[in-house]
């Protein structure tokens, strides 16, 4: 217990920790709640619906002269207009002509901006000033508040991670099933194999393996592009009398995700393989057995173990992928860590990278659990 | 005797430990830029002129994250930058969420001394380009194109067309495309109608795009036939035409003109040094000299005397270039960016 402890520690600080607090943004979003806090300690007191009254607007205005000389308008403004599309440049507008000198009033914004009066605004306003939020965590699987109050679906232009969450796993299965077939023969092949020979094979499998991911996925660029050794040789051959298009294609995103993904389901198989004895299979033949019987009855049983515990790896790896669907793919391959990227990188919402990489995380947990049920956690083999 | 001269060394030895890293934190000015023929450009016009100038260093970083670097190093209170070159479209939103320094006129250069728009609260013009539309001459022998708008016509071009990933220009030219004239563009891109318009028109090439998000990426589209025709920023193009002789033709009808932009981060260490590099990039004969390495036009009113003769015919403001050329509009892109880009991704992902 205590030979572990440091690497338990180090785990913990450097790995557990910042997960959970990356994770936590998928729900705590200060933002509006620390730039409004006359507008959300007034909202609080009233349970209505629909348009507050001048109260809630005296605070608000208020809020919104204070939240001007802060700079945290901005943030106000982007953070609503998340919530409320178009609602960025109606806040900055208004904001520009607010003046100190006396409280305002509902009718008076009202008049000056009719987008105050409007329940959907109250809405919104309402959903983004508490600090904790289901709002992102909902919009990651096409969900919303409604102005009503209740969960509604996501205007339809706007749904789109169901569809990218299945495609993930989809390309994820596809790109195991793919590996499976072309690993198990290979593998058998290995491990009954001896002397120099195999050692060159297994070498040819590993030394990919040891290149770097960005580097594998290049070549696959320089390979499949239009003018690339692929399309060059096939129209060498007259196999086609056109370039193929296989690059920024879901055909040649598997070709290279396969690629990259072999030696992960292959070495687990291999290993359990190199384990059994062939005078196994001999025995089974020499009771009478078939050969598929014997593979099916003998031999498959026992790889099984190697097998899952190949394609789960794989299959979670799969989920995962960035740099080749950026790369390869066509913007209808990009995978859910495309999305997430671009939520950090790109359009700086945390929040919503956050949620999306909840969501992630759960079918992703979820599918390990239902995995180790159906073929047991210990009778998986993973190394 | 010999430990003292020990002593003496491990005391020099900390004594350089020690003042080294505050050498190097004056002497040096942080620039984060777009990389590329257009970073290399402003190495030999600017950075290594200033640099000899001043007796510094210049630490160049080459990124594509744009503001969003910057935002996030001004939330983490750790700004690294001393100055970054931005999209226009970007620079007001950015402005407005108080990342950006708000400029002292005064250490720079008058503001009217820059052409209509260039000297901004938060943000100063560095040059103008043209967003244009290129093809490779090897490939398109006959019947070339003669507007930008022939992104938007498979029949004749078929193929695959190379455009950038980015909301701004591709609406506008989806309008155009779709008859709206150059000086409406913003008035129907500014209605919910408009923009359904122009993602309608958009639809209608979606399959045949590759999407590239790095400037240098277009000539390598070119040079690797993996599209026919693509959009690019006219520099990065006309540079392998010059240098190269790659067989690349620039299409300018219906190009849409931007300045690239230089700001300052909220907390840059060496906001002084800055402020200097701003002016001295400012100055009418520094400010034209960027066209000897690429052919962007200068944006202080009074460098157009200084810009080479051979550079001149290559500008995107060039006479015979502004047929039917757009003015990108920054007013618009700070008011619609967000909720564009947002309709433009979610669009992309369908």
């Amino acid at each position: 217990m205590l030979l572990v402890a440091p690497l338990f520690v180090l785990l913990l600080l450097s790995f557990c920790l910042p997960i959970a607090a990356l994770l936590a943004r998928a729900v705590y979003d200060p933002t509006m709640h620390d730039a409004l806090p006359r507008t959300a300690a007034a909202l609080d007191g009233s349970r209505n619906q629909d348009v507050p009254d001048d109260a809630v607007f005296a605070a608000f205005g208020e809020d919104l002269l204070a939240a001007k000389q802060n700079d945290s308008l901005y943030n106000v403004a982007k953070n609503l207009n998340n919530l409320l599309p178009a609602a960025r440049s109606h806040v900055l507008r208004t904001a520009r002509g607010l003046s100190l000198d006396k409280p305002l009033t509902r009718a008076e914004l009202t008049t000056l901006d009719p987008f105050w009066g409007d329940s959907q605004t109250w809405s919104a306003i309402r959903n983004g000033v508490p600090p904790f939020t289901t709002g992102y965590l909902l919009a990651a699987i096409d969900l919303r508040w409604t102005p009503a109050g209740g969960i509604g679906p996501m205007p339809p232009n706007q749904a789109i991670y169901r569809t990218i969450f299945a495609r993930t796993f989809a390309i994820a299965a596809g790109v195991t099933l793919i590996t499976l077939v072309l690993g198990f023969p290979l593998a058998w092949l290995l491990a009954n194999l001896s002397g120099p020979t195999a050692a060159r094979l297994i070498l040819l499998v590993l030394l990919p393996f040891w290149t770097s991911i960005l580097v594998r996925t290049a070549a696959w660029t320089v390979l499949l592009q239009r003018s690339g050794i692929l399309n060059e040789l096939l129209l060498g051959l007259h196999v086609t009398d056109h370039p193929i298009d296989l690059m920024y294609t879901r055909t040649g995103l598997i070709i290279a995700m396969t690629h990259i993904q072999l030696p992960f389901t292959l070495l687990p198989i291999y290993s359990i393989m190199r384990t059994i004895s062939p005078s196994q299979m001999r025995a089974a033949y020499s009771l009478g057995a078939r050969p598929f019987a014997a593979f099916r009855r003998v031999y498959l049983p026992q790889v099984m173990p190697g097998v899952t515990a190949g394609c789960l790896l794989t299959f979670i790896l799969c989920l995962g992928y960035f740099i080749t669907p950026a790369l390869v793919g066509g913007p209808a391959d990009q995978l859910i860590a495309n999305f997430i990227s671009n939520y950090i990188n790109t359009d700086l919402n945390w929040q919503m990278a956050a949620a999306l990489s909840f969501i992630l995380l759960a079918l992703t947990l979820g599918l390990f659990a239902a995995f180790a049920r159906m073929f047991g956690i210990d009778r998986m083999k993973l190394v | 005797m010999k430990s003292i001269g020990c002593l003496g060394l491990i005391a020099l030895a900390a004594a350089a430990i020690a003042a080294w890293p505050a050498g190097a934190q004056e002497q040096q000015l942080t620039i984060a830029s777009a990389g590329g023929a257009w970073q290399a450009a402003q190495h030999n016009a600017w950075y290594t002129p200033f640099a000899q100038k001043m007796g510094i260093k210049f630490n160049e970083e080459e990124t594509s994250a744009g503001m969003a670097r910057v935002q996030a190093m001004v939330q983490a209170h750790n700004v690294t930058d001393d100055v970054v070159t931005v999209d226009t479209a970007q620079v007001l939103a950015a402005c407005d969420s108080g990342i950006l320094v708000r400029l002292d006129w005064s250490r720079i250069a008058p503001r009217d001394s820059f052409l209509p728009g260039a000297a901004r609260d938060c943000g100063m013009g560095l040059d103008v380009y043209g967003d244009i539309l290129a093809y490779n001459t090897d490939v398109v022998k006959s019947n070339p194109p003669t507007s930008v708008l022939a992104l938007f016509d498979t029949k004749r071009w078929p193929g695959k067309r190379g455009m950038q990933k980015i909301a701004t220009n591709n609406l506008e030219w989806a309008l155009e495309a779709d008859g709206v004239p150059p000086d409406q563009v913003y008035k129907v891109l500014a209605t919910p109608q408009g923009v359904d318009r122009a993602f309608a028109k958009l639809d209608t090439i979606k399959h045949d795009i590759v999407w590239w998000q790095a400037g240098a990426q277009p000539p390598q589209l070119l040079a690797s036939n993996e599209v026919v025709m693509t959009t690019a920023w006219n520099g990065r193009i006309q540079n392998p035409i010059d240098h190269e002789h790659a067989p690349f033709k620039i299409v300018w009808a219906n190009e849409i003109i931007e300045y690239d932009m230089i700001s300052i981060p909220k907390g840059s260490p060496r906001l002084d040094l800055a402020y200097k590099y701003l002016a001295y990039v400012a100055q009418p004969e520094n400010n034209a000299r960027l066209g000897v390495f690429i052919p962007y036009g200068p944006v202080v009113k009074d460098a157009t005397e200084f810009v080479p003769k051979d550079t001149l015919p290559k500008l995107p403001t060039a006479p015979d270039h502004m047929k039917d050329a757009l003015p990108i509009d920054m007013e618009f892109w700070a008011d619609y960016g967000q909720d564009l880009t947002k309709r433009f991704n979610d669009w992309l992902a369908k």
